[in-house]
Parts: C-alpha cells; sequence; structure tokens
C-alpha cells in the first residue's frame, strides 16, 4: 500500500542515472537534492504557490466564518425549513465537479471573472462551504448542553453564554475544519486548471499536472521531487486532523 | 365601569400577548438569519449557475455567444442530438462497467483490510492504519504522477517488478496501448486512494460488533464465513451501504485521475468516461448548449444515485 509513497520519495533523492537505469535501486547511497533544486526553479512554481496560498487561505477564511453561524442554527434550533437546508448541504456534496464546470464557467465568463484568482475563490466555496457546516455542526453538538445552561442559570445571556462557554470549546472543531478545507482546496485540480488559463496565473496542482508534458524524456527525478513539495503540506495538516475529520463522512452511521 | 375594566385589561393582555409574539418572532429569526449568509452564498455562486445551466442546455451557445453573452434558443436540439449520439450511449455504459468495478474493488479489498485490521496485534495494526493513513493524505494530482513514473513503458518500476515475480515478459509493457488497459490502470489509481477511507470506517464500525455475539456464534459451531455473513454484516450493514453508495457516486463522477493518467493525447471517444465527456464536448469544443445537456443528464443520474446516501444522512442530522 505504502510503496508508491516510498517510490516517489525514493526517487525523488536519487541520481538521474539511477533514475533512467533500467534496473531500479530501491535505496540509493548517494542521495542529490538536485532534482529538488531543478523542480523549485521550475518556470512559475514559486508564484504557483504563492497562488494557492492567496485561494486557499481566502476560501477557507471566509467560508468557515459563514459556515460557524449556519452550523450553531442548525445544532442549536429547530425551525421550519431546517431538513430542507440539511438536504441542501449534503445534496451540494454529491454533486460531481465535472457536471458543474459549464454553468460555473459560463456564469464566471459573464461576471469576467474567468483566469482570476477571485473566479476561483469563489468556485471552491461550492466545495468548501457545505462541508465546513456539516463537520462544525458536529462539533457544536459534541459539546454538553448542560455547560450552556449552567451558565445561563448563573445569570449569563444565551450569547454570554454562547461567547463565553460554547466558543473556547468549539475552537479545536474550528480549527481542525479549517485545516480540513485547507487540504481540500489545496489538493483541487479540476476548477484551477477550467478557471485559471495563462502560465503564472495557475495552482499548484496544475503547476505539477503540467511537469509530465508529452515528451519522452521526461524528468522524472524533479517531477517526483516536485510532487513530494506539493504533497507534503497536505500530509502534514492530514496527519494532525485526520482522527477529528475522518469520521465525519459517515458519523453516526452505525447508530442509525 | 367594571365594562371598562375588562376592556382595559383585555388591552394590556393582547398588548403583552403581541409583545410576546414579537420577542417570539424575534427569537424565531435566529436561525434564519445564521443561515442566510450560507444561503445567500449557496445561491449566489451555485444557484444561479444551476439557473444557468438549465437555460443554457436549450440554447445554441458556443464561443461567440459566450463573447456575446447571449445563446440562441433552440428547443430540446442539444438533449436531442446528445441521445442520438452513439458516443454518449457507449460513454454511459462504459462508465457504468467501470464504477461497477471500482465500487466492488473498494469495497471488497476495503472490508478485507478492516477485519485484517481487528485480527492482528496492536503493534501491527497501529502500522497498518499509520500506513493507510499516509496514503489517505495523498493528493490526487500528485498520485497521478507517481502511477505515471511507476508505469512508465520505457523503466516504469512496474513492469520491472512484474517481470521479476515471474508474472511473463513485462519489458517495456505499454499499459496505455489498449482502453482496457488503460482503465485497468486508472483503477489501481482510484481503488488504491480510496481503500484507506473504506477500511478504516468499516475497521470503527467492526468495534461496534459485540464479541459476545460473535463467541456464541462459534459455540453453536458456524464457520467463520457464516458468522461473518450472519451476525456481522447485518450489524455493519449501515455503514457498507453509505460507503458504497458514497463510492457509487464518487467513481461515476471521477475526472481528474483517468483525465490526467491517461494524459490528453491518449483520450479518445473510445475510452472517454462520463466526467471525460462532459468535458470534452462543453469545454474543449466550446458548444456549452450541448454540455449543458449532458451535465444536467449526468446530475440527474448522480442525484438518483445519491437519494440513499443523503436520505440516510438527513435522518442523521434531523434526529440530533
Amino acid at each position: 500500500m505504502v510503496f508508491p509513497v516510498f517510490w516517489m520519495i525514493s526517487s525523488a533523492f536519487k541520481p538521474t542515472d539511477q533514475i533512467n537505469s533500467f534496473t531500479p535501486t530501491w535505496f540509493s547511497r548517494h542521495p542529490t537534492v538536485s532534482h529538488f533544486t531543478t523542480a523549485v526553479h521550475t518556470p512559475y512554481f514559486w508564484t504557483d504557490v504563492k497562488n494557492t496560498l492567496i485561494i486557499v487561505s481566502v476560501t477557507v477564511t471566509v467560508s468557515i466564518a459563514l459556515a460557524f453561524l449556519a452550523a450553531v442554527a442548525l445544532a442549536k434550533y429547530r425551525f421550519t425549513g431546517r431538513k430542507l437546508f440539511i438536504v441542501l448541504v449534503i445534496g451540494i456534496q454529491m454533486l460531481p465537479g465535472a457536471g458543474l464546470i459549464i454553468p460555473l464557467y459560463v456564469t464566471l465568463a459573464s461576471y469576467h471573472l474567468v483566469n482570476t484568482l477571485t473566479g476561483v475563490i469563489v468556485t471552491y466555496m461550492t466545495i468548501v462551504l457545505p462541508f465546513s457546516v456539516w463537520t462544525l455542526r458536529g462539533f457544536i453538538l459534541g459539546i454538553p448542553k448542560e455547560l450552556e445552561e449552567a451558565a445561563m442559570v448563573d445569570g449569563s445571556t444565551r450569547l454570554g453564554a454562547f461567547v463565553r462557554i460554547l466558543l473556547p470549546l468549539v475552537a479545536p472543531g474550528l480549527v481542525a475544519t479549517s485545516v480540513f478545507a485547507f487540504i481540500q482546496a489545496w489538493n483541487e485540480y479540476l476548477y484551477a486548471r477550467i478557471i485559471l488559463a495563462s502560465q503564472g496565473k495557475q495552482t499548484i496542482t496544475v503547476w505539477l499536472s503540467y511537469f509530465l508534458g508529452t515528451s519522452r524524456s521526461t524528468d522524472w527525478g524533479a517531477l517526483m521531487a516536485g510532487s513530494t513539495l506539493t504533497a507534503i503540506p497536505a500530509v502534514v495538516f492530514f496527519l494532525i486532523v485526520q482522527r477529528r475529520i475522518a469520521f465525519g463522512l459517515t458519523a453516526g452511521a452505525v447508530r442509525g | 365601569m367594571a365594562e371598562r375594566v375588562v376592556i382595559a385589561a383585555e388591552t394590556t393582555w393582547s398588548r403583552r400577548r403581541r409583545r410576546l409574539t414579537w420577542g417570539r418572532v424575534a427569537r424565531g429569526s435566529v436561525p434564519y438569519w445564521l443561515i442566510l449568509p450560507v444561503l445567500g452564498a449557496i445561491g449566489a455562486i451555485l444557484g444561479y449557475p444551476l439557473y444557468r445551466l438549465f437555460r443554457l442546455a436549450f440554447q445554441h451557445y458556443g464561443l461567440e455567444e459566450l463573447i456575446r453573452h447571449s445563446g440562441q434558443p433552440v428547443g430540446l436540439h442539444n438533449f436531442g442530438h446528445v441521445l442520438h449520439d452513439q458516443i454518449f450511449w457507449h460513454t454511459l455504459v462504459r462508465t457504468v462497467i467501470f464504477t461497477v468495478a471500482n465500487v466492488g474493488l473498494t469495497m471488497g479489498i476495503g472490508t478485507l483490510i478492516a477485519l485484517l485490521l481487528v485480527r492482528v496485534s496492536t503493534v501491527v495494526r497501529v502500522l497498518l492504519t499509520a500506513g493507510l493513513v499516509l496514503v489517505w493524505s495523498m493528493p490526487v494530482v500528485v498520485a497521478v504522477q507517481v502511477w505515471g513514473w511507476m508505469t512508465n513503458y520505457q523503466n516504469g518500476v512496474v513492469n520491472y517488478i512484474l517481470t521479476e515475480l515471474h508474472f511473463g515478459d513485462y519489458f517495456q509493457h505499454n499499459w496505455y496501448g489498449s482502453t482496457f488497459s488503460q482503465l485497468a490502470i486508472v483503477t489501481t489509481l482510484i481503488v488504491w486512494g480510496a481503500l484507506p477511507f473504506v477500511a478504516i470506517t468499516v475497521f470503527a464500525a467492526l468495534a461496534q460488533v459485540p464479541a459476545d455475539l460473535v463467541e456464541a456464534a462459534q459455540i453453536d459451531g458456524a464457520p467463520p464465513w457464516r458468522v461473518f455473513l450472519d451476525v456481522t454484516v447485518p450489524i455493519i450493514r449501515p455503514v457498507l451501504l453509505i460507503l458504497t453508495s458514497l463510492s457509487i457516486v464518487w467513481d461515476f463522477g471521477v475526472f481528474v485521475q483517468p483525465y490526467l493518467l491517461i494524459g490528453q493525447t491518449h483520450i479518445t471517444p473510445g475510452n472517454y468516461l462520463m466526467g471525460i465527456y462532459l468535458f470534452e464536448k462543453g469545454y474543449f469544443d466550446n458548444d456549452y448548449g450541448q454540455g449543458a445537456a449532458i451535465s444536467i443528464l449526468m446530475l440527474l443520474i448522480v442525484a438518483t444515485l445519491s437519494i440513499f446516501y443523503v436520505r440516510k444522512m438527513v435522518r442523521i442530522g434531523d434526529v440530533d
């Protein structure tokens, strides 16, 4: 199972003659970082990293702020139309990205947002918002109602109890959801590929996808170094939050 | 006199009641204010485009129309064209077979790994789980590049290993030579990426199976596979069903893996999957009207497929 990951890292550090050899070298005795240097100096690497970071941070900040409010509504209130809202939040997550590219592209084009980072940010919110609402709702539900009620008995208003009791307790959940949203946006490829057409205005995944090219003399070492660099932020963050988020998709399924 | 008192009392009472009602209305409106930003955002970034999609599907809309921002109405022409297109039906059938194979392999192998995780010692389990989580964390685009490198025809490590293990002569074997082989390689990539989620979730479900039930069945002399089928499976069935329906929806709409791994140069109508067909028709051929018609058909199919999952999750969300 982990062989492809091992092979990626191992190849990234291998001298080119060992990469091109017909007999693979499992562990190179002369590891080199030259492939990383090549990858980093490939045109637009740093610009695309910067673009990705801008897109991801704006997407995550805005989405989490909006999603948190809706999550509070779902977790703390019963209201007419609540079920419909849940259907919307869950249903949107099921829509295939490929099925949405044409309407999104045409709409963005009419607002002159094609080939802009704003266009991508707006599009990414379709992915991140529903997911964040659902996950944050779970975190808020995880906080015992009694804590809030106790504060209200002690004379706090509902808002006061919310700010002083609920908010600090839900903070780890907010961080975890933000990190997971970061990973989703960092890894996204399809929308970025379609909306950002010009070089130097792309994201890291698009940068990586153009690395392979069609020529026969692909620089596999540099490609694997680039892949490793692209994977590192996503992998590190995923390992941190995996435990908290992983079961969100099926949470409660065993009970139900 | 008495009348007046009654009237006065009634007025204060009704005034108080009105105030109460207003208070209640104000409090009742809180959740709506809370969901308003998300609803507004979804409406603007998804609702409006979907409305455009339905209009597009009944228009002729190419590059010219994109620049002019208006299409020519053509009625059902786009749908008629798509439904009479052999490529559409071939792609649909190919995607269904592809989905069945991918979901079957993912669920089968994933459940086996979960059963293995239950059986092994703690140390091995921790190591296996760590490996699964590492695989899970890999970005799809990165995994595609690694696959491309491992299966490249000149000196891919897969060819080397298969030859060394005496599976035959795979020296410079081209994995991208036929549609079947191309889609088989894409399948290995997708199943590999999906296994951790399935295995770890099923493992979590298996932990909920009461040990005494299994023991009782064993004492009654039931063979292991009977214990699994008659005791374990019914208990973890909700999880298996949810995972299966999620996998069906994901695999049916898959795009990035086949698109990047088979590579643009090798993509022909002969190896289209639905996601790619849509992309090529709408985006590459700049025929947005027809693309929209295909999008609607695809969204309808996926919506039908995901009804089970959505209903299940809504029921969970409605309870708490």
